[in-house]
């Protein structure tokens, strides 16, 4: 006795359906649009570099100091500097960093969110006060301190970065998990004698994969904060590259008396708008992925 | 200001109503054409599946639907207003004053953050009582709806009542500002028989006390044949059939009525008896709008007539409509017969697949050690059903979790085959563990929302049955096709499939290799009626071809009873009775069994005299002494039930209970009683 009787079934490329609705929304949400708008902007500068900049980000004019005009944009710094050229030409630096590091605290959070989730136990008792411990120390002291003894270079810094993000990406990877492990598939992998790795990472990482891209973004944006704000400190990238944090850091004392401030509110306006911009986009992903 | 209802109008009307949903720039029709009164006073049961409708109509009724759905044409009269034209501040007042509404999740109604007091007393506050009032009339209304010490409930969250309680504080709400219409959404869905009854018979106390109008929205017919006067049956939104409600249900008059009332287990049937009836086929895609009967496709009566020409509401006399072109013939729906199944026959001579043997589980939570399961004995056979009933508390799923290895039991073991298994699943063969499945309550958790049907299945395979390859997608196809899911299922994702189709992929999974045994989790519990009926046919279909046997939880009596060859009754973790199934319905029974069993609506409303429990099932935590029944025990002889545990004893041949009194003695009393009831 049959009772499935041959009905047309809803299409069969549902998910290219719903993966496109998901698409649709997204580029609905202003948030989301703007968002991805500057940090696209940026992105092509990053890619670019010096090649479309007006001038050679590392040339040095005669002009110094000179205001902003129609030959110089954003004016010239105390060496001469185009601050326009090396404002376009610094993505490329931080976009470098900030996303490697990035990827780098999700990778090594989701790892050990997984497991600390899946397990509890003890496994995850010890990992988790490990976590709590590191969290009660101030990041930017833990990152000093490694890059002291490490040795400033662009390497150290995606690592420390990232490093210092994976606690962070673990407590949110460890409560998607938490709520998952006790839905009733779990169960039915391990009562097929599934091993843990396996219901881990193939049964149970793509469906914590929403909060997990949440978190990516949002990490990135404090990425991009903790690149700005120990280049600025001088240990993250190097004179004479035209990073905006440096930029600001070498001609912050010009402000002083008000004047020269082109120096050193562009390329900060430039770090805040791929901050401002990539939250947008950890907004607009939220709004449309977490139902 | 109240808005003025008109002494002789309904309660509530709807008419030609008709409410679509704007889904991906599409309008689609949800409700066509609803036409119904509830008359001043008067209780009105909407039933159908799930998708009908149903709710979607409640939420019509006082304006709730959703941003994408409105109401496109046909009105909605309260009392003679109509809703459809009142501005936003009528609405408010016509939801403050004259309309209360329960939902199905109380837990959800409820604030977490407020204590219960506060939130009653709103109720009233909004209404313009002054505060010290409010709370006054709060505490009496949670007296009206019998909840004992109101005071100390009044201080508790929500959190801090179980769902019984949170329903009772909800219908308090609802009822606070004496509506003339109250909306009840599958208000007992959520809880257990017992309370269900209890719940049921407050409403209905309350109904009539406070003379309101009540729309009884659920897609339990028994419950609706024992709450309401007249019934309307909802089928894709439309109204197919409505009338009284004992006129309806015991002579239907649209096919879709009479498939859903033969769908129901009851009346004693069993397994070897035959199959149970099915509507073939599903619901039509939201919206969908076919010229003619929109039942035609299901409908083993439809001619070509019906599906050109849409059916008008047909007279059948006494105010009984059906929307059926052969409305007289409705009855004569043939059934599906089902070939005749040989049934395993279970030799309990022979060795038990799966013996428990003085199986305890403690759990320690907070310094309180709670005793989930006491001295658990049975076992189950080659073949056999064993079904596992009580309320929730009462360990059925501990139980059913110490069998798979999901918890190591505290004491006793568990022998599989004549061997002990070992406590914990990590410590068990690969043998041991795939002799012993599962099939879950819930279809949506149970399926890897990410996977297609091909993956888990192939999985399943491969683990289970150790079949790769090019041989696992054979095999794939033949246990598609005896779970009877179609082959063009198999690149589907969980989300893609309705329900049922899901649950036989969870069917497909357990049966993938070899299984003695599967665990049946309430597994038709989430499932529509007719696809319970599919569900439960198909699992007596594998055990006939497969002789596997079956641990079958369940809260439904009626189910129970149909796939069952012998069950146990669990009470707060003890096993209270243990025998054949038909020896444990006809009885004599142990109270509590019978106290379950005359819990249960029946669709044909016959019955036995309702068997009241006092209270809830108390904490494992904090079990009574001597018998652990005897706080709610109708039945209690005295000071022996509250000193002395009674042992399990076998008190005729295969038939094991857990009570003071002689069978005879219960025989005498239930039998006597039975007898006095009417008929």
């Amino acid at each position: 006795m049959s009772t499935a009787l041959p009905v047309p079934v809803q299409v069969p490329s549902e998910r290219q359906l719903a993966r496109r609705e998901t698409l649709r929304q997204l580029v609905r949400s202003k948030t989301f649009l703007v968002g991805f708008i500057v940090v696209a902007f940026w992105v092509f500068w990053a890619l670019v570099g010096a090649a479309l900049t007006p001038r050679d980000p590392l040339e040095q004019a005669a002009d110094v100091l000179a205001r902003p005009s129609s030959t110089y944009w954003f004016g010239t710094d105390s060496l001469g500097l185009d601050v326009f050229s090396r404002v376009l030409a610094g993505a490329t630096g931080m976009l470098e960093i900030a996303p490697l590091a990035m990827l780098l605290g999700v990778a090594g959070g989701t790892v050990i969110g997984l497991v600390t989730g899946y397990f509890r136990g003890l496994v995850d008792e010890t990992i988790s006060r490990v976590i709590d411990a590191v969290l009660a120390l101030p990041v930017i002291v833990i990152a000093v301190t490694a890059i002291v003894a490490l040795g400033p270079s662009t390497m150290t810094l995606i690592i420390v970065i990232g490093v210092v993000f994976i606690p962070l990406v673990t407590r949110t990877v460890r409560a998607a998990v938490l709520a998952e492990r006790e839905l009733d598939y779990v169960q039915a992998a391990r009562l097929r004698g599934e091993r843990a790795p396996y219901v881990m990472f193939v049964e149970m990482l793509p469906n914590v994969m929403g909060p997990i891209v949440v978190e990516a973004t949002v990490r990135l944006g404090y990425a991009i904060f903790a690149v700005a704000g120990l280049t600025f400190l001088g240990f993250g990238v190097q004179p004479p590259a035209p990073d905006w944090a440096l930029q600001v850091a070498q001609n912050y004392q010009l402000l002083a008396g008000g004047s020269y401030w082109w120096t050193v509110l562009f390329p900060a306006l430039a770090i805040a708008s791929l901050v401002v911009a990539v939250n947008l986009i950890a907004d607009g992903l939220t709004q449309v992925l977490d139902r | 200001m109240s808005v003025q209802v008109s002494e002789t109008a309904p309660a509530l009307e709807l008419r030609n109503l008709d409410v679509v949903y704007r889904v991906r720039g599409r309008d689609r029709q949800v409700l066509r054409d609803v036409s119904l009164t509830v008359e001043r006073g008067r209780s009105y049961g909407l039933v159908g599946e799930s998708g009908c409708g149903k709710t979607t109509a409640a939420l019509a009724i006082v304006r709730y639907l959703p941003r994408n759905g409105r109401v496109s044409s046909g009105s909605i009269l309260i009392g003679a207003r109509d809703v459809v034209k009142l501005n936003y501040r009528e609405l408010r007042h016509l939801r403050a004053e004259d309309v209360g509404m329960v939902y199905q999740n109380p837990g959800a109604a409820l604030n977490p953050g407020i204590r219960v007091g506060r939130q009653v007393a709103e109720v009233f506050v909004v209404r313009g009582v002054d505060r010290k009032e409010a709370q006054e009339r709060a505490l009496n209304a949670l007296r009206t709806v019998q909840i004992a010490d109101p005071g100390s409930v009044m201080e508790r969250y929500p959190h801090q009542l179980s769902g019984g309680m949170q329903q009772r504080v909800v219908i308090a709400m609802a009822l606070a500002k004496d509506p003339a219409l109250l909306i009840l959404d599958e208000p007992t869905t959520g809880l257990d028989a017992t309370v269900e009854a209890e719940v049921l018979d407050l409403i209905a106390k309350l109904q009539s006390e406070f003379e309101t109008a009540v729309l009884f929205i659920s897609h339990n017919l028994g419950v609706i044949a024992k709450m309401c006067e007249r019934v309307g049956v909802l089928y894709a939104g439309r109204l197919v059939e409505e009338g009284d409600a004992e006129t309806v249900l015991r002579d239907p008059r649209h096919p879709y009525t009479v498939g859903l009332i033969r769908c129901i287990p009851r009346g004693g049937v069993r397994k070897d008896h035959g199959r149970l009836d099915t509507i073939p086929g599903f619901l039509p895609n939201l919206g969908e709008q076919p010229p003619g009967c929109i039942f035609a496709d299901r409908c083993a009566l439809s001619t070509e007539r019906c599906v050109q020409e849409d059916p008008p509401p047909y007279q059948a006399g006494g105010g009984h409509t059906s929307r059926c072109h052969y409305h007289e013939s409705a009855h004569t729906l043939p059934r599906r017969e089902a070939a005749d199944l040989d049934l395993p026959v279970v030799d309990r001579r022979t060795e038990p697949v799966v013996r428990f043997d003085d199986l305890g589980k403690v759990f320690h939570q907070r310094g309180h050690s709670v005793h989930a399961l006491e001295n658990v004995s049975a076992a189950i056979w080659p073949g056999e059903t064993l079904g596992l009933v009580g309320e929730s508390g009462s360990g059925k799923t501990t139980l059913a979790r110490a069998l798979l290895g999901l918890v190591a039991p505290t004491a006793g073991t568990v022998e599989f085959e004549g061997r002990p298994l070992a406590g914990h699943l990590s410590r068990r063969t690969a043998d041991d563990v795939r002799a012993l499945q599962i099939v879950f309550q819930n279809p949506d958790s149970a399926l890897n929302r990410r996977h297609t049907v091909r993956r888990i299945l192939r999985r399943a395979l491969k683990k289970l049955a150790g079949i790769t390859g090019a041989p696992a997608e054979k095999r794939l196809l033949e246990l598609m096709q005896s779970v009877r899911l179609a082959e063009r299922y198999v690149s589907a994702r969980p989300a893609q499939l309705s329900g049922g189709l899901k649950q036989r992929v969870a069917v497909a999974r357990a049966f993938a290799g070899e299984p003695r045994l599967v665990v049946c989790d309430e597994p038709t519990s989430a499932l529509d009626v007719s696809v319970q009926a599919a569900i439960l046919n198909l699992l007596v279909e594998l055990q006939a071809e497969r002789r596997v046997s079956y641990l079958f939880i369940s809260h439904d009596l009626g189910v129970v009873r149909y796939i069952s060859d012998r069950i146990a009754v669990l009470y707060l973790g003890r096993v209270m009775e243990l025998g054949p199934a038909a020896v444990v319905f006809e009885g004599p029974h142990h109270p509590y069994t019978e106290a379950l069993l005359s819990a249960v609506p029946t669709v044909d409303g016959g019955g036995r005299e309702r068997i009241r429990l006092e209270g809830e099932i108390p904490s494992a935590a904090n079990p009574p002494s001597g018998c652990v029944f005897h706080t709610r025990c109708p039945r209690k002889i005295g000071a022996i039930c509250e000193q002395e545990e009674p042992p399990l004893l076998e008190v005729e041949e295969a038939h094991l209970m857990r009570c003071h009194i002689p069978i005879d003695e219960l025989r005498r009393l239930q039998l006597g009683e039975r007898e006095k009831a009417p008929a």
